[in-house]
């Protein structure tokens, strides 16, 4: 299928609602298409049109926000205290059990469990981008990648609450973040194309087939427990099965790329290329998935 | 000048939730007679088959034929919305569709709060947002409702949010469903002045209705819809004679000189 459209380039409101660029008429054109190259290139479109409705994007996941918690006197800094509550009960417990240090496992665990929760959001609220964008998507016709960004951003939001607590307990521990912090910056950004490759690929094939949510929902509480989220990756570090479920393991190249810096290791190469792989994988079945399905998803919401 | 062309257009809806393809199969044949296999064999509805048409400036359409007709089918393809699977669509110009009343509207969060969103959707700047807020606000007479949740509000004022909504920021081409003809009369006035500044503007009308008036007072010329495809394309006098009874058409003409009276 293919298409060229920019939803608002051009149109005219009422009074002075003057236009909104120049007087040029857009057209569109929808075209059935069996073959990859005329799909991709609708696919290619539709991100492209995500990308210049961003004031949207923002818009709508501020208010996704802002509604979760109307009527409420903390409002979203409810997800700050909640996260705080949690990491507090947690990290004096496990520290016991795994006979570690607060003042170390501490800032381990508000780290690992921050983000941690971004990436869980993400995969389950990306299972239900489209089908819980039904309305918008029956009533008009507007990029489909949208419906993924605003997952995306809605979740950094949510994050940037969270990292209010990872803050105060580097404050309070007197973690002081290790000199290669910076490459966090360049690893987030992975994070969020990650985010966005995720939301379109769940989000399609959730549409789908309504059994695979559950199935999401089910891996990523195992994953949590498999990976060296609660527990740090020192422990098995001589044993043989800790090659499995730390070296080859997706969730914890993509956590260490973040979290490391930031509790002061060197710059894993080995960790950063693992990270890039697994990326370029998703990135790959994400497209896939999105090229082959999009023109359909109206259909199946 | 706007323009659409519609060529060769089928859209067809896969049934994937069927347990028993057989008794499905047996039940919407019977039904329709519409059943069909796409390439890969799966159970689909042929929702449209063969559609072709063109549309210019100045041309207002009304879709009339009985329910599952493949009206509204039409209308979200036109609106591109759905897909279609052959064929092509080209639109010239700018759309809107007023395809249910909801309009894609979030009902919890408030009226400002969803025209925010809608003029964001048109790329429009902040000022330009206020002045479509207000007059929005204005034409649907919300005032101190326009703060509240839209789940608040009456069908009333759902209604008339999603038409001013919708004809606020000024479309080349205005696709309606039927469900506009919910309002009352006192709306139905100035829903149709509205309409009426925008058709004016050599723009395209294409209205899907079961009701013979409202095609006699906005359209000049009408598409009859049966069975997923184009049965007959001509005036409105051609078609109606055709498509209603004597009967009906004279109590359709009579109810229109009332009006106009």
């Amino acid at each position: 299928m293919n298409m060229t459209m920019l939803p608002g380039r051009g149109l005219e409101a009422d009074m002075d609602v003057s236009r909104a660029s120049g007087t040029a008429e857009h057209s569109v054109s929808i075209v059935a298409a069996h073959d990859w190259r005329g799909r991709f290139a609708m696919a290619a479109t539709d991100l492209r049109d995500t990308a210049s409705l961003w004031r949207l994007v923002w818009t709508l996941s501020v208010l996704d926000i802002r509604l979760r918690y109307r009527g409420s006197i903390l409002g979203p800094f409810w997800l700050t205290l909640s996260t705080a509550v949690m990491i507090g009960a947690l990290g004096f417990l496990y520290s016991r059990l795994f006979h570690t240090d607060t003042h170390t496992y501490l800032p381990f665990l508000s780290l690992s469990l921050v983000l941690w929760g971004f990436l869980s959001n993400l995969t389950s609220e990306g299972c239900t981008c489209f089908t819980g964008a039904e309305t918008m998507i029956r009533a008009m016709r507007m990029p489909l990648s949208l419906h993924a960004a605003r997952v995306v951003v809605r979740n950094i939001l949510v994050l940037a609450h969270n990292v209010l607590v990872i803050v105060a307990v580097f404050l309070i521990m007197g973690t002081v973040p290790g000199i290669y912090s910076f490459t966090i910056i360049p690893a987030f950004a992975l994070w969020v194309v990650d985010g966005l490759a995720i939301g379109l690929m769940l989000g399609v094939l959730c549409a789908r087939f309504r059994d695979i949510p559950p199935i999401v929902g089910s891996i990523m509480q195992i994953a949590f427990f498999v990976s060296p989220v609660l527990w740090s990756p020192t422990i098995l570090a001589h044993r043989g099965i800790g090659i499995v479920l730390v070296k080859w393991n997706p969730f914890f190249a993509l956590l260490e790329i973040m979290r490391g810096p930031l509790l002061g290791a060197p710059i894993e190469l080995e960790t950063w290329a693992i990270a890039l792989g697994y990326s370029a994988i998703l990135i790959l079945l994400s497209a896939i998935s999105f090229t082959r399905a999009r023109a359909r998803i109206a259909y199946w919401v | 000048m706007a323009a659409i062309h519609i060529r060769d257009v089928a859209v067809s809806f896969p049934l994937y939730h069927g347990e028993s393809r057989s008794l499905k199969k047996t039940v919407f044949a019977a039904a329709s007679g519409r059943l069909g296999q796409d390439r890969k064999h799966r159970l689909v509805v042929e929702a449209l088959r063969n559609i072709n048409f063109s549309l210019k400036s100045g041309d207002k359409i009304g879709f009339v034929g009985s329910n599952g007709a493949g009206k509204t089918t039409l209308l979200r393809t036109m609106a591109g919305i759905y897909e279609p699977v052959s064929g092509r669509i080209d639109i010239e110009g700018d759309v809107t569709a007023l395809l249910d009343a909801g309009q894609g509207m979030n009902f919890e969060l408030t009226g400002r709060e969803n025209i925010r969103l809608r003029g964001l959707f048109n790329g429009l700047n902040d000022e330009q947002i206020e002045l479509l807020q207000a007059d929005v606000a204005d034409f649907a007479e919300l005032d101190q409702f326009l703060e509240l949740p839209v789940r608040t509000y009456s069908s009333g004022m759902v209604v008339r949010l999603g038409f001013g909504l919708a004809t606020s920021i000024k479309p080349q081409i205005l696709l309606m469903d039927e469900w506009i003809m919910a309002g009352d009369a006192s709306f139905m006035d100035k829903a149709k002045q509205r309409v009426e500044t925008m058709v004016r503007g050599a723009e395209i009308l294409v209205l899907s209705t079961h009701s013979a008036d409202i095609i006699l007072q906005w359209c000049n010329r009408v598409i009859w819809m049966d069975k997923g495809q184009i049965k007959a394309d001509g005036t409105p006098e051609e078609i109606l004679s055709a498509y209603l009874t004597p009967e009906q058409l004279a109590l359709a003409k009579s109810n229109l000189l009332k009006v106009a009276a």
